[in-house]
């Protein structure tokens, strides 16, 4: 299989996790939306490593894959405090500050 | 969560960016580790960033160490060292990593360069902009460590705590703090240090996460309007993920395009062109999208007000200087490495970027009536100008866009600082939150003069008034856009800058020739306020500006149906409580504000010095 169809994968997972996050109003699943689009240029890096057959595009997801879980960690501290606060995590309640 | 999972994670980040493995190993080669060896590490160039996040990981060690029982009333103190033991050593090594910076900076020579096989690039450039870091991070924890004297800093008991609960009022009668917030602000300060000297596309990612990380959750520590500070906290992680990603995949693309993961192998391979130009485009403008979230730029600011309002006072003015020092950085690097080659399609999107953002600032904070509000949107407007430095791609713009970043991060700070004591009073005396609203400064000026004034001088440096660095930071910008052959750029910017100084008059108007709330002027401010509210949602599209003619005053319509009632309700109607001005504090907060006025009214008075030494920097890089 070509390395085209893994980029257009990649592209098409990048835009169902954009749209995610700007339709969505549940904050966990907008922040899924994140890490799909995360997930997204992991799978680019490692397709295009394959294309220059090198291993820095590995090396790459390696590392965002160890900042992604440090991004899930403090995400859902914030989320899970916003939520013992309000008991709901959608985001369009979240608007105290424009009034 | 606890500092030691954040430490753990962290810390490896830290000690691995620097020593990359090299680029271009030879396909089906297992060489990586035995190519490693050859990696050399000038440590002595790295020590500023090193110093932080060393100081950061000592911190995290010292808070898990002095581990807090839940705080119930039989159970121990909090060790009473543990503050100042936490705030001593965050400043010392924020101190300690500037002036590394400073020397490395003074002796800087095109020489310097490539450190961990390119991973870490410490230029000049590199240098002054962890030195302009330092600065703004050194007087912002300046800020941070301050309290009023019953012991109350600006962070919450217990972040962790729900805001009201039983739980959360012991933790305040028990008089705890979260020393968390000073690692935090370390590895924030470390990360931002490394961001404008990243020469790797992972460094930079890593920097990135490193920087944004403990920052979303610092905006989440307020003391007072715990929901505000909460929301804030939330639309920054939302946001600053979201634009995390962009960067991320744009830097796949970028590296698929060129392959290459160093910038100054990205800076080679653009030369040649190639059949996968139209990837390198999109991979470069995502990248830049990234970083236009992080710096708000429009159209990716809308989280700047609501995370500047609701945060700490002291961390947004951390932020606001140093998050933008460090993504302007970032965002230099990376735009001259691949600018050459795209020139025609990257200047089209630098200009719209930097006119929206300029326009949306200043029009949009005309008719903010919260003062953090205001600076949000004045932050987004001075993102607007120094773009404007950046776009102009010549080493005056560059210099320009240097001497800008520093003078505007060390100005924010200090106005943030006035903010940060200027508190509420309740009926008991008792201090409260900020009182941000811009009828409540009215008539500051007669009761705290020296504070007043320092605002007013901050305001004018923002306002671009000469005498002032931000007048000489503003001019050198300009001049680089018409120098660089792109006047229509520099007009637009005059116009926003002579639109901004009417919104930072009217602060400076309220505090010296307005009376003080009360009596008959609380009536006459309750219309103001509707009608600027009307103003706001007539602009923004949003029916919430009403609210304020319903007679609750600023206060506004509470919280909704779904959240405990009282709690967000912490700010005053207009006239309803007294102004607790001059706060009594440690005196930290006064200091820092007195350093930035210093640096302000020199570096408006004399810049002459500061401006060749920006030069010189820029010729270095060239």
């Amino acid at each position: 299989m070509s390395v085209s169809a893994y980029l257009i994968l990649a592209a098409v997972l990048f835009t169902i996790g954009a749209v995610t996050v700007l339709v969505r109003r549940n904050s966990i699943v907008v922040f899924m939306g994140v890490e799909l689009m995360l997930n997204a240029a992991n799978l680019s890096f490692l397709a295009f490593s394959r294309l220059w057959g090198d291993f820095d595009g590995q090396l790459a997801a390696f590392f965002v894959m160890v900042v992604a879980a440090a991004e899930v960690v403090v995400g859902l501290a914030i989320i899970v405090s916003l939520f013992r606060t309000r008991r709901t995590v959608s985001v369009d309640d979240e608007n105290l500050m424009r009034r | 969560m606890s500092p030691a999972s954040l430490a753990a994670l962290v810390a490896p980040v830290a000690l691995v960016a620097p020593p990359m493995p090299p680029a271009n190993v030879a396909p089906g080669g297992v060489a990586t580790a035995a190519a490693g060896a050859e990696i050399t590490i000038n440590w002595v160039t790295l020590s500023p960033v090193v110093i932080v996040l060393g100081a950061a990981i000592v911190s995290t060690l010292i808070e898990a160490a002095a581990a807090r029982r839940r705080p119930r009333p039989s159970g121990p103190a909090q060790p009473a060292y543990l503050r100042p033991l936490q705030a001593g050593l965050a400043l010392v090594a924020v101190a300690a990593a500037g002036l590394m910076a400073l020397r490395l900076a003074l002796e800087a020579d095109k020489s310097m360069g490539l450190n961990g096989d390119g991973a870490v690039v410490i230029d000049p450039v590199a240098l002054y902009l962890q030195l302009a870091v330092a600065c703004c991070a050194l007087l912002a924890l300046l800020v941070v460590a301050d309290r009023t004297v019953q012991g109350e800093s600006a962070f919450a008991p217990q972040a962790a705590a729900v805001p009201g609960s039983e739980y959360e009022a012991k933790a305040r009668q028990r008089r705890l703090s979260q020393t968390d917030v000073y690692p935090l602000v370390l590895f924030a300060t470390g990360g931002m240090m490394l961001f404008p000297a990243a020469g790797d596309l992972i460094t930079l990612f890593v920097a990135l996460e490193v920087l944004s990380l403990p920052l979303y959750l610092l905006s989440g520590m307020a003391r007072h309007r715990r929901l505000w500070s909460q929301e804030a906290s939330l639309k920054y992680f939302l946001l600053g993920a979201f634009g995390s990603a962009f960067f991320l995949f744009g830097a796949a693309w970028v590296y698929g395009a060129t392959g290459a993961l160093r910038l100054s192998g990205i800076a080679a391979a653009v030369q040649s062109p190639t059949g996968l130009d139209p990837i390198l485009v999109v991979g470069v403008v995502l990248m830049l999208v990234g970083l236009f979230f992080k710096v708000g730029a429009a159209p990716f600011h809308s989280w700047t007000p609501d995370v500047y309002q609701g945060a700490p006072t002291p961390i947004t003015g951390f932020m606001a200087a140093c998050t933008k020092i460090a993504a302007f950085g970032a965002l230099l690097r990376i735009v001259y490495a691949v600018f050459q080659a795209l020139e025609w399609d990257l200047r089209p999107v630098l200009w719209t970027v930097a006119i929206l953002t300029m326009v949306v600032g200043t029009v949009i904070g005309l008719v903010q009536k919260d003062v953090k509000r205001l600076l949000a949107y004045s932050a987004i407007a001075h993102a607007g100008f120094i773009l404007v430095g950046v776009t102009s791609l010549t080493a005056e713009g560059l210099s320009g866009s240097l001497f800008y970043l520093f003078t505007y991060g060390i100005a924010s700070v200090g106005g943030f600082g006035v903010i940060a004591l200027v508190r509420e009073v309740d009926a008991e005396g008792h201090m409260r939150g900020e009182a941000t609203g811009l009828d409540q400064w009215r008539g500051l000026g007669r009761r705290s003069p020296v504070l007043a004034g320092a605002f007013a001088i901050f305001l004018l440096s923002f306002a671009g008034i000469p005498l002032t660095s931000g007048f000489v930071a503003k001019f050198a910008v300009f001049a680089a856009a018409f120098g660089a052959g792109a006047p229509a750029l520099a007009i637009i910017g005059l116009a926003c800058s002579a639109a901004a100084a009417c919104f930072y008059a009217r602060v400076i108007v309220a505090m010296f020739f307005e009376p003080a709330p009360g009596g008959e002027a609380a009536v006459g401010a309750a219309a103001e306020v509707g009608a600027a509210g009307l103003a706001g949602s007539a602009l923004a599209g949003s029916g919430l500006g009403g609210s304020g003619l319903g007679g609750s005053g600023l206060g506004g319509s509470g919280l909704g149906g779904a959240s405990p009632g009282g709690l967000g309700a912490d700010r005053s109607g207009v006239g309803g409580s007294g102004l607790g001005i001059g706060v009594r504090t440690l005196g930290l907060t006064q200091i820092a504000i007195a350093v930035s006025l210093a640096f302000t009214l020199v570096l408006g008075l004399v810049p002459g010095w500061f401006l060749h030494f920006t030069q010189e920097l820029s010729q270095l890089l060239s």
